[in-house]
């Protein structure tokens, strides 16, 4: 018991980053736009708050910075496609070739550093019961983070008046224009929540969960976390489950590693990619379920007078 | 006062070709801004960067050499992309490449198979990109699979795909427990066009599919079924074009020409398989696609420009001591600016003067009344 007690923290402490980067995405999508700059906004994030950790040996700063990072990369993403009208599509893979680039070009003096990263945080008392504590009280604070914003991401979408609004500027942005929304602040916001989500997943990846920096160290995860939001269907708790899945993925792989498994390593870390491609087309084999719950304006720019 | 867009009736041609201008001075002046707040000569450093490279005929050889698998792959994107065929996936399409051209190449080693050797790597090459942008085509024709998202994660794949085979069944026995092949015979290698530089045959190949890339998509039925497709998915519909067959065919080129661009790294270049191929070539050529306007001849010129970023990387580490990251910063600049600067292609920028009746009843509105 006690040793799955463990399992399960590891993979809840795998599977965090992508909880938040994907319902960071999900607002946004839920907004009507499609942002694919996740993996260039985790990384940016990562950098900075490894950065900024390193030198003021201050992490809990470090992860505001990052997530301040990821906001600032959404918010150029934000000007390009809300107000200077461009493609989504290339203006998403446009921040995430940057981000790879940009990360890379100001992480490279801190590539060896060691930080005093974030510890998983014992809740006195509670926590020292046989496995409930283990299993429940003794996870990374981001891991509780996580949960609660999940929370308040479906209580904010489905039981909230501006939720609801997000919700209309995403199905028809033209309808909430007309009743006067301004549909670009809205998205505008929706945009930079989503970015700072995407700062804090890759701040945690740098401060807690492995803490060090490396090139590109997210491995994918960003654009895992978009495939997340498609087998979510739009929606916070099937994103949450789709993270930990992943999450048991990751552990899986390295798990068989560190038992000395036969099977070559290369092959098991294809198991994260290959789940992904897996997933991805099962779910969307499911056409009634995709067109009922995606937002009915995904990717489509608006402007008021065109 | 304030700047509003105003819907073109019609995107201006002229716009088209000079907001990628507008992208590269942009580019360049944040490369002035970012040399000079690292403490560098700017105008010192922007020459190191952007003119050094190419003073001599071995640089110029190396501004072609580097171009080609660019030119390659941004050709067979922008097939896919002119159709709204998203394959972003290139960089894993030419490690497969690399994986069946160097297979080949390693496996008929001493069998004695003259000039045909070469071809036939090509072939394999380009069947393996094909068949690595066949999953994303099929999962999206079969399953509506989103194909950026699966062409992406296969890229993933790819790599540790070439890893396992070079640390593994294809290590040179050799080679100190390096995780690389044997080093190809002479007959898989292509030949040099250039004497004294490393310039090969990949760029005749390039060229030759920038040709065949014009004549497809202004002078085939095809191609213009596919444009089509791509800006008029409705009326493309109506007229009978089979958008499954345009996902095959934009995914399919698309790979063939990465695989062909792998091909051409390991018989070029390289000369023999490493864990890594290419260094971004297949993300780059996106970018080389977008500036070059998904035009031909467009596609030709921004590939040289990529290639000179490259190279002024490597000239950077050594002449100004910054680490060679910074290209790929140059880079995600470049598209950024250039996406930014479309705007101006349908759009007019237009100056509004707040007097008028609209700005009184906007500061009324502002004031609450």
């Amino acid at each position: 018991m006690e040793h799955f007690a463990t399992l399960v923290a590891l993979t809840l402490a795998a599977g965090t980053p992508l909880v938040f980067a994907a319902l960071g995405e999900l607002v946004t999508e839920r907004s009507g736009v499609l942002n694919l700059g996740v993996e260039g906004m985790m990384l940016v994030g990562a950098v900075v708050s490894f950065i900024v950790t390193a030198t003021t040996k201050h992490p809990w700063l470090g992860v505001a910075a990052g997530v301040t990072a990821g906001a600032a990369m959404a918010l150029a993403f934000g000007v390009l496609t809300l107000s200077l009208m461009a493609n989504q599509v290339a203006s998403g893979l446009a921040l995430s070739l940057f981000g790879v680039g940009l990360s890379a070009f100001i992480g490279l003096d801190y590539v060896s550093a060691v930080v005093e990263g974030i510890k998983p945080l014992a809740i006195p008392v509670v926590s020292d019961m046989p496995v409930a504590g283990k299993l429940l009280f003794a996870h990374s604070p981001f891991v509780y983070l996580s949960l609660a914003l999940c929370a308040c991401v479906q209580w904010f979408l489905f039981h909230t008046r501006a939720g609801l609004i997000v919700r209309a500027v995403g199905e028809s942005p033209a309808s909430a224009h007309a009743i006067g929304y301004s549909v670009a602040r809205i998205r505008y916001l929706c945009v930079i929540f989503g970015g700072a989500c995407a700062g804090l997943g890759g701040a945690y990846m740098a401060v807690a969960y492995t803490p060090l920096w490396t090139e590109g160290m997210t491995a994918g995860r960003g654009w895992i976390a978009l495939a997340l939001v498609v087998f979510a269907t739009w929606k916070p708790w099937r994103a949450l489950g789709g993270a930990y899945l992943f999450g048991g993925v990751t552990l899986a792989q390295f798990q068989a590693q560190a038992m000395g498994s036969e099977i070559p390593s290369q092959l098991l870390s294809m198991l994260p990619y290959v789940a992904t491609i897996v997933v991805l087309a099962l779910i969307s084999r499911d056409a009634i379920a995709i067109r009922l719950n995606a937002p009915a304006s995904l990717g489509k720019p608006f402007h008021p007078d065109a | 006062m304030r700047i509003s867009l105003e819907a073109r009736p019609q995107p201006s041609r002229s716009m088209a070709w000079l907001s990628p201008l507008l992208a590269i001075l942009a580019t360049i002046v944040v490369g002035f801004l970012l040399f000079s707040s690292l403490g560098r000569n700017p105008l010192q450093a922007l020459y190191v960067f952007f003119v050094k490279p190419v003073e001599t005929l071995y640089g110029i050889g190396e501004l072609l050499l580097k171009a080609s698998p660019l030119m390659l792959c941004a050709i067979g994107l922008a097939a896919g992309y002119r159709a709204n065929v998203w394959n972003i996936g290139a960089e894993g399409q030419l490690t497969l490449g690399a994986i069946c051209g160097g297979g080949v190449a390693l496996a008929l080693e001493g069998v004695g198979t003259g000039w045909v050797l070469l071809p036939l790597m090509m072939i394999a090459g380009a069947a393996g990109g094909m068949a690595w942008a066949a999953i994303p085509a099929w999962l999206r024709n079969r399953c509506n699979a989103n194909e950026i998202l699966v062409s992406l994660m296969l890229v993933y794949v790819a790599t540790l795909l070439l890893s396992l085979l070079v640390q593994g069944p294809w290590r040179d026995p050799e080679g100190f427990n390096f995780p690389q092949s044997r080093m190809f015979a002479d007959a898989a290698l292509l030949p040099i066009l250039l004497p004294g530089t490393r310039l090969n045959f990949g760029l005749v190949i390039a060229l030759t599919a920038v040709a065949l890339g014009w004549v497809f998509v202004r002078r085939s039925l095809t191609g213009f079924q596919m444009r089509v497709a791509g800006l008029a998915p409705a009326a493309a519909h109506y007229a009978g074009i089979s958008m499954q067959r345009t996902v095959w065919l934009g995914m399919l080129i698309g790979g063939a020409a990465a695989g062909i661009a792998g091909v051409g790294e390991a018989a070029g270049p390289i000369g023999q398989l490493l864990p890594s191929m290419s260094p971004g070539y297949g993300f780059a050529a996106i970018i080389v696609a977008f500036v070059g306007r998904l035009h031909p001849l467009g596609i030709l010129l921004a590939s040289l420009l990529m290639s000179l970023l490259y190279l002024g990387g490597e000239s950077a580490q050594i002449g100004l001591a910054l680490p060679s990251a910074v290209t790929g910063l140059f880079q995600g600049t470049l598209l950024f600016f250039l996406l930014a600067a479309d705007v101006l292609v349908n759009f007019r920028l237009r100056i509004v003067r707040d007097s008028s009746i609209a700005g009184a009843a906007r500061a009324a509105a502002k004031a609450g009344i």
